[in-house]
């Protein structure tokens, strides 16, 4: 069968009215988080995951990638009218878009960054659906070795090629790789780091992880920041609508921030922000009118956003294909696979091809959901940036517990839960970043047993590992990704790489 | 990992909370190679057995304390902001308060407890209200997810008076 019947298939399965419905929750859901500052897709997929546990796979499944685009669309609402960025995908949102709506044309701002998300996240989604099957094509040839290199390269690049510090991204990458090793080794049934605690042989949860670092550790940051005064909010004035000339400076400005994101979101290359920073950059020297970036340039909204959304449609391709996550939010969808015994990978297009092609094809559904949801809608979300802090805090950490006990009502679980939070804290205190911990937390595992796997068929030798031309070369691009910015930051030009940071999403 | 305290006039070099971290780095590293000691003897023939990588993962964590305390005698450190110890006492007490009530006391009267005290550490010293207001919220909670949901929520007194 073709790319186009799957996708068609998939699209009979994404228009059942139970699967709409699930879209339709996450998309929701989706908007409201990227609007709220302090949670992002990352931690409401995480949340989702033991309540979702007895709900239908596919649905699930199509409820946390609705998460995912729907919290790239809400991020730019709150850049634009708070000037503090509602997720860290929508940080350049903020330089162009809040100066325009300040200027009064915060209606303009929204609607190129909604209607650019659609064009990117509708490009970008069918680039998914049709590069997919070649990627899946690639990865049958991969051994154990290659994927063990493809997952050094997704450590390196995740934890230390972007952000201002190898040593401390590389330190979180190794506190998750740490957690990783906790509980009973799957090749041989030895228990390793659990001490004799019961609890602690089936290792740490993902989600109790990643729920404990993004909600309490946060939440706790926060509230140690004291009160720093209200922020203000930008009312929309004027017409929501775009004038001829919004519409002939932002379509050009789509297109390339799309042609950007996508890849940069489909290569094991971290986060959405890449991809919306060299967006920005590209805006800045093709536009006609230099005099008004600074000061409010529509391209300057146009691109990144359109960014964003792209290079979310393009880290699913090497989630989907090669179960290999690049972003905290793709390593928690991950976890979410695995809760219902599914590993994504080559396998699950074979075994599971209406599950895989429901996915794509409900994120074009999605996609237009949120268009209707962002562009009529948006005062309403506006709305929700008016909840006092108390009340919004408080009710994060009740669903953040909720989800915890929900999983495994012990005190041993809630215990584990306040100690990362503490430690989540204490990280973001310092300028740790917290995603190579989760993905080091659910890959690390995955690495160790493609490494043994390779070394056993090699019967222990170790340069087996590089006899592979795919393994090689793969290894050569990810000791590039760790010694070049080192070397960039040794010679003082890290501030690059520090505005590059993939952090939380 | 202590060090949420530091105040900032304590200046660099050589930064103690660094310090302690490559202490912290180091302690784990330790803790891993005495774990994997007692693996040791069970080795595959091909050479990698179950206490390969963790002696690997140890060796990083060891490097990386190295290059922490290197960081810290340089002072590269970045400056931290300034940390209010209250609130943070006040969530960790929530979190705390809502475990050690959860068993006995159930879902609603804990969570109760632990969205007052997260209120209060934003700012909301109310408690004769927003405990109240908590239990209320969690009840409500408890009724749509162990109800609907059938999520398996701890029930204490105030559950049993619904189901």
């Amino acid at each position: 069968m073709s790319t186009f019947e799957f996708l068609l298939q998939g699209i009979v399965v994404a228009a059942q009215p139970m699967n709409l419905f699930y879209a339709l929750i996450g998309v929701t859901l989706g908007t409201a988080v990227g609007v709220l500052p302090g949670i992002g897709p990352a931690l409401t997929v995480a949340l989702l995951l033991p309540v979702t546990y007895k709900l239908d796979p596919g649905g699930s499944l199509i409820m946390f990638a609705g998460i995912y685009y729907g919290g790239m669309y809400g991020g730019s609402t709150t850049s634009i009218l708070l000037n503090a960025p509602g997720e860290s995908a929508s940080i350049v949102t903020a330089l162009e878009g809040n100066k325009m709506a300040r200027a009064g044309r915060g209606g303009p701002a929204l609607a190129t960054a909604a209607i650019g998300s659609f064009v990117a996240g509708l490009i970008a989604t069918l680039a998914l659906a049709f590069v997919a099957p070649f990627v899946v094509k690639l990865a049958l040839v991969f051994g154990p070795r290659e994927y063990f290199a493809l997952m050094v390269l997704a450590f390196v690049t995740v934890s230390s090629a972007f952000g201002d510090s190898t040593l401390r991204g590389l330190t979180s990458l190794f506190i998750g790789f740490t957690l990783a090793i906790i509980g009973i080794d799957q090749l041989t049934g030895q228990a390793r780091m659990s001490f004799g605690i019961p609890d602690l042989l089936d290792g740490i949860e993902v989600t109790t992880l990643a729920v404990a670092m993004f909600a309490i550790g946060e939440a706790l940051y926060i509230a140690a920041q004291g009160d720093r005064g209200p922020d203000k909010i930008e009312t929309v004035k004027g017409s929501v609508w775009m004038t001829g000339q919004d519409w002939a400076r932002s379509w050009k400005a789509w297109l390339r921030g799309t042609a950007i994101g996508f890849p940069i979101g489909a290569m094991p290359a971290g986060g959405a922000e890449i991809g919306t920073f060299l967006s920005y950059a590209a805006e800045k020297r093709l536009t006609k009118h230099p005099e008004e970036f600074g000061n409010g340039a529509i391209e300057g909204v146009a691109g990144p956003e359109a960014a964003n959304n792209a290079s979310a449609a393009g880290t699913l391709v090497p989630l989907l294909t090669l179960g290999l996550p690049t972003t905290a939010t793709a390593a928690i969808m991950l976890a979410g696979f695995q809760q219902y015994g599914l590993q994504p990978g080559p396998l699950l297009f074979a075994t599971n091809p209406q599950l895989v092609w429901g996915l794509i094809a409900s994120l074009l559904i999605a996609n237009l959901m949120l268009l209707v949801l962002n562009l009529p809608l948006v005062g309403l979300w506006v709305k929700l940036l008016t909840i006092p802090k108390p009340w919004l805090y408080a009710g994060i950490l009740l669903f953040a517990t909720l989800g915890t006990i929900g999983a495994n009502p012990s005190v041993f679980e809630l215990g584990m839960l306040l100690t990362f939070g503490v430690l989540g804290y204490v990280m973001r205190i310092f300028g740790y970043p917290i995603a190579p911990v989760v993905v080091g937390l659910i890959l690390g595992p995955l690495a160790e047993q493609q490494l043994r796997r390779a070394l056993a068929i090699s019967q222990g030798d170790v340069t087996v590992l590089f006899t592979s031309p795919i393994a090689a070369v793969l290894l050569a691009i990810a000791a590039a990704a760790l010694i070049v910015p080192l070397i960039l930051r040794a010679r003082g030009r890290g501030e690059v790489l520090s505005q590059l940071a993939a952090n939380e999403d | 990992m202590t060090k949420g305290n530091t105040p900032s006039n304590e200046r660099r070099r050589p930064d103690r909370a660094a310090l302690a971290i490559a202490v912290f780095l180091a302690g784990l590293a330790g803790l891993i190679f005495w774990d994997s000691s007692r693996l040791a003897r069970i080795n595959s023939y091909s050479g990698i057995g179950p206490s390969t990588i963790p002696f690997v993962i140890a060796c990083g964590l060891l490097l990386l304390a190295a290059w922490t305390v290197f960081e810290a005698l340089r002072g590269d450190f970045p400056e931290r902001e300034r940390q209010e110890i209250a609130p943070v006492v006040w969530i960790i007490g929530g979190l705390a308060a809502q475990m050690l009530l959860l068993k006995s006391f159930g879902f609603s009267i804990a969570t109760g407890v632990l969205f007052a005290a997260a209120a209060a550490g934003f700012g909301r010293r109310k408690l004769w209200f927003t405990i109240p207001a908590g239990i209320l919220l969690s009840l409500g909670i408890w009724l749509l997810f162990a109800g609907l949901l059938q999520l398996s929520l701890p029930a204490g007194p105030l559950e049993h008076l619904f189901w």
